[in-house]
């Protein structure tokens, strides 16, 4: 703990120094260890959106994972549960894993759901856009937070 | 450093633990993840809404066409005995071509070629009828597909395609074809993708399709660009499975969800 403190207002800085848009048109963000520790957006997501689009099947979640979501019906079991998100994982953990799980075990099934750069033949449809915006992602991780056992 | 070079065994490890393909006796056919008014529906005749398009296909057989105005049975004869098994070795090599063809392209170089007629638009009725009738007449037969030497680096090439991750999604088809079948994807099993029944009357569709219309569903499912319909690639990835099927028998026309 004494030691990410300082790593965080160093994050902070450098995004600071960086424009609010990267040339992909996607917010910079710095990533620390195994997590990010800044919003995406520089504000607080609203977790009551981000358990909405939890539960949308377009958003992709409860393809693969399951949740304590009793009003879905189809529910996936190829990934972890997500009851108990928030004890198992920090706010920047759970971003870093929906940000880019890749970053973490490039042979993850989990999509990257902020980042466009090293994919192949994307649809013309989603050609250039992340799966999720970052205000969806930030939404989504301050829900997750609160998931816990 | 060695943290780094840890992180790096242990990804190839995974990646090698996760490439591995589905042991000869634990390979199933989608007809043994469906629910039992599924399975009743294929296993009879009268009920199998695959049978329609298979008559179709019989009276298509003896129709002339093209400026030929030959029938497929003038040089065919009687299907049931002619083309008995000819299904089960689909895609084929054609040596003129010096590639695989599916059974569609090869109805359709029929056409071309003999009848003297313009190709069937995939998909189209006509095209699904003659492939399903052609098909039918290998039910209950194993799947031989992939032998001739000539096909070996198309099966390859089909074999790359299926473990390439692509699309906004970054999946291949074997992270779930290959390593997490029967589980489940949003409440409904994955299965190996044996593409044992085509073409097969699939319920989400209200209609028989073709092997090809399956793979480019699942294609834009990960927000890929999907093949255009008779693309070398589909063809590949159709020998590709039919190869991986090997020794499961033939099912068309199947009914799936």
């Amino acid at each position: 703990m004494a030691r990410s403190a300082p790593i965080a207002l160093l994050a902070a800085a450098m995004l600071a120094a960086c424009p609010a848009v990267r040339a992909d048109g996607l917010r910079p963000y710095v990533v620390v260890g195994d997590a990010i520790p800044v919003s995406l957006t520089g504000t607080n997501g609203d977790a009551t959106r981000g358990r909405a689009l939890i539960v949308e099947r377009s958003s992709t979640c409860i393809l693969c994972h399951s949740g304590p979501f009793p009003e879905q019906a189809f529910q996936g079991d190829l990934a972890p549960n997500l009851a108990g998100s928030g004890n198992r994982w920090s706010e920047g953990q759970l971003r870093l894993r929906l940000v880019d799980a890749a970053h973490l075990n490039p042979a993850t099934i989990m999509p990257s759901y902020y980042r466009v750069d090293g994919l192949s033949r994307v649809g013309n449809a989603w050609r250039g856009k992340p799966i999720l915006s970052a205000e969806q992602i930030e939404d989504i991780v301050a829900y997750l937070v609160t998931l816990r056992d | 450093m060695k943290f780094f070079a840890c992180i790096a065994i242990l990804a190839a490890m995974a990646g090698a633990a996760l490439a591995a393909e589905i042991p000869q006796a634990e390979r199933r056919s989608g007809y043994s993840f469906m629910g039992p008014d599924s399975k009743a529906m294929q296993d009879d005749d009268t009920a199998n809404p695959g049978m329609l398009w298979v008559l179709d296909g019989e009276a298509l057989w003896q129709r002339k066409a093209g400026t030929a105005s030959k029938s497929c049975a003038d040089c065919h004869n009687d299907a049931r005995v002619s083309m008995k098994g000819i299904a089960a070795h689909y895609p084929a090599f054609d040596k003129t071509l010096g590639k695989p063809v599916d059974l569609e392209g090869r109805i359709n170089l029929c056409r071309s070629n003999h009848q003297q007629a313009p190709p069937l638009a995939y998909e189209s009725r006509e095209l699904l009828a003659l492939t399903a009738y052609v098909a039918e007449q290998s039910r209950g037969m194993p799947i031989a597909a992939g032998d001739d030497p000539g096909l070996a680096p198309f099966v390859a090439k089909g074999h790359e395609l299926f473990t390439r991750r692509q699309g906004q999604l970054n999946l291949a088809c074997a992270n779930c074809h290959d390593d997490n079948w029967d589980k489940k994807l949003a409440g409904a099993p994955i299965t190996q993708g044996q593409p044992t029944g085509y073409p097969l009357y699939r319920l989400e569709w209200q209609s028989l399709g073709s092997l090809q219309r399956r793979l480019r569903a699942c294609i834009t499912g990960i927000r890929a660009q999907a093949y255009d319909f008779g693309s070398p690639e589909l063809v590949e990835l159709e020998l590709y499975l039919m190869s991986r099927a090997r020794g499961m028998k033939l099912e068309t026309p199947a009914v799936r969800p």
